[in-house]
Parts: C-alpha cells; structure tokens; sequence
C-alpha cells in the first residue's frame, strides 16, 4: 500500500545576514512534509508494516523534493534530518514506524552517502503543530558547526486521521560557526561518527 | 563572566500507555530547563568559546536535578537529549554553547554514556518550545529509545535569555514495536550499537 498524500509542503530558508553580519555564501536548508492519511487512527493495530513501507516511499519523494528546492548536486547536501507529527487518532509509534526502519536508506541515496545516523524527533499534534526537525551532519555526526534545527509546520495539519511527516536538509552547517569542535575538514566519513 | 539563572523548570512525565497495553512500570519523560541571562545579547560577539567553561557547573547542576526528578537513581536512565532556544537578541550560535556542557554533564552524571546527545536549537520568543530529540544513552541506534519530547518556559526566553535544556528518559518508546537493535543486545563500545 502506497501513501495516501492530501498536500506537501516544500519550505526553504536563506539566510544572509545574522546579528548584522553578512552570511556569504548565505546557509540555505530545504525540508520537504507530505501530510498523509494514517491508516491505523483510531484502532490499536500490532503490525506496522503497512507504516513501514511509506517510510521508505516517503524517504525518496521528500528526500529528493528537499534536495531539489536547494537546487544543487546531492553530493553537496551537508546535512539532514527527518521527523514527524501524528496527529490525534494515532499512537506515537506510527511516527517511528515511517521514521525508523525504512525512510532513511532512501533519504541517503537522495544525499549520496549518508555514514551518520539521521538525527529525528516526533510528537502528537493537532492541526497547525510546529515540530523542530534536528540536524547533524550527514558523514560525522559530530561535526560541531552542524548540530542544528529547523521547525516546520503545515497550517491545516495534521487532522485527526492524519501524519505529517517531514525530511531537512541543507548545503551549510549553523551561519557563524565558532564553538570549535571537530569541522568539515577534519571528517573521515567512516564511522558515522567523525 | 557569571552565568546569571532566572528561573529552573523541572517537568516529569509519567506514561502509563497509549492506547495499548498498560506498562507494568510507567515510563517516565524528565526535562529541565534554565533560563539564564545571554551575556553576548545585542551585538555581534566573535570569541563565544570561553564561555562553555562558564557553563559546566550549571550543566552538572541540572543533570543531577534531573536524575533527581526522575527517582535519583542514575542507573535506570535510559535516554537522553538537549536543546537550546536563543531570545531575540541573540543569534543561534549562542545556543551552540551549550553543546559540550550540557552534554559532557549528562554524560559524567550518567557514568560515562557512550553516545551522543542528540540536541536540536532555536531561536524563539517568550514561550516559545522546542523538540527535544530522546536516544538511547550507550548506542545511539537503539530503534525503541527514539523519541523526542516538547519543552517551554512560560514567558521564556526574553529577548535576552538563553532557555538552555536537558531531558532524560528511563525506557524507549512506550509501545515500541518497531524492532532494530534492541537495548539489551548493545555492545556499547563505539556509541552507536
């Protein structure tokens, strides 16, 4: 069974400018949401497979429509993270059944490579709900400059019967990286780690 | 340079179920938030660094009161995660800074965890929430400890505070059924299995 998508939402921020400083090139992040219908509201459903399967549908179409509202090469894409709102006929567990087993194997075809676990968050919501999708760098997830978030929403989601689910990613690390910590340069992209 | 805290929330949540069979030991979702004065608030400020150091004591103090709410025994955590919101006057690198002393805190409170902290940043006005990611302390892949959980402070951040955050759990999801690498199947050597 393949997704049952009412709407996607792409969303891309550019930012150019912080505390009075110019940002060039400017950081740019992308994420992509689909609100789909959740087959499983309202009932208490063991099997998750049904889920599962989206998952991985879902982790080629956002992770390709987010890669492609920034409009680059997916080799260039630094960092990524994914997430996902159920809205209130649904359990929590219908979030990592798209998020976790499935979605990310995709995603990281979308972003060639892809050694780093992707950072994720979920919650319930009702319709309007923000959610702050996590960032790390997509090889060395210790990659300090990368550690970051992006909330999204979706005005009119998630329904009663509905998930919105949501993949980020972007060509920069924070705009004026300076705590230190392992950098860009200094990643192996073995590990996942550094 | 002293970190001047306005104000410490402490929220446990105790979860019997969701919709499906009751746990036989609810699982218990603990967040602490500080509000603490932004001392790079208003204007650009190069050399940030210092300023982690100014911030381990505080990062001790909130771990230890986590561990506290949430039954003082350090042993049955399970998760964790932190996160950081900027007030308007600040930028977000300044919520960065809480990277190494909110993590290494939970880290040397916990004895020694072996993963990283998931953490996620923003910049936000007063009352504003934040997602905090949750995984699992010794293996980050851990598939059932996946979680986040949604933290605010009435009335904080202003436009010249920091809220700085830490949450923990004592078990993964409680319905989780989604399998993957189980806890008790973790070697914990490298952080990640």
């Amino acid at each position: 069974m393949s997704a049952k998508i009412r709407k996607i939402v792409v969303v891309v921020e550019e930012t150019r400018e912080e505390m009075g400083r110019e940002i060039s090139p400017p950081t740019r992040r992308a994420a992509a949401l689909a609100v789909i219908a959740n087959p499983f509201a309202d009932r208490f459903q063991d099997d998750l497979e049904i889920l599962m399967q989206i998952g991985e549908e879902l982790g080629q179409l956002l992770g390709d429509k987010a890669v492609a509202a920034l409009d680059v090469d997916p080799s260039v894409i630094e960092s990524y993270g994914k997430a996902a709102i159920v809205g209130e006929g649904g359990e929590l567990e219908h979030a990592a059944a798209i998020l976790h087993p499935r979605l990310g194997k995709p995603l990281r075809q979308a972003v060639e490579k892809g050694a780093a676990l992707v950072p994720s968050a979920k919650k319930m919501g009702g319709i309007g709900t923000a959610i702050d999708v996590p960032l790390g760098h997509k090889d060395a997830a210790y990659v300090r400059s990368h550690f970051d978030g992006m909330e999204v929403r979706v005005a009119d989601a998630p329904r009663h019967g509905e998930i919105v689910v949501a993949v980020a990613v972007t060509d920069s690390g924070r705009p004026l990286p300076r705590i230190g910590g392992l950098t860009t340069a200094e990643v192996k992209g073995e590990d996942g780690l550094r | 340079m002293a970190v001047e805290v306005r104000k410490v929330q402490t929220t446990v949540e105790e979860i019997f179920h969701e919709g499906g069979p009751p746990a036989a030991r609810p699982l218990l979702v603990g967040s602490v938030a500080a509000v603490i004065a932004n001392p790079f608030a208003g204007r650009y400020v190069d050399v940030l660094q210092p300023y982690m150091e100014e911030l381990k004591p505080l990062g001790l103090d909130l771990s230890q009161r986590l561990i506290d709410v949430l039954g003082g025994d350090a042993q049955r955590i399970a998760g964790f995660g932190k996160a950081a919101i900027v007030g308007g006057a600040g930028e977000l690198e300044h919520g960065a800074l809480w990277h190494v002393p909110g993590g290494y805190a939970m880290r040397e409170r916990l004895g020694d965890a072996k993963a990283i902290v998931p953490s996620t940043k923003k910049v936000g006005g007063p009352g504003a929430r934040v997602d905090v990611p949750i995984t699992h302390i010794n293996a980050s892949y851990v598939r059932g400890h996946f979680s986040a959980v949604e933290v605010g402070v009435p009335g904080a951040p202003e436009a010249d505070e920091l809220v700085l955050i830490l949450t923990m759990t004592t078990g993964g999801r409680i319905h989780d059924r989604m399998g993957g690498l189980r806890a008790q199947d973790i070697k914990g050597e490298d952080g990640l299995r």
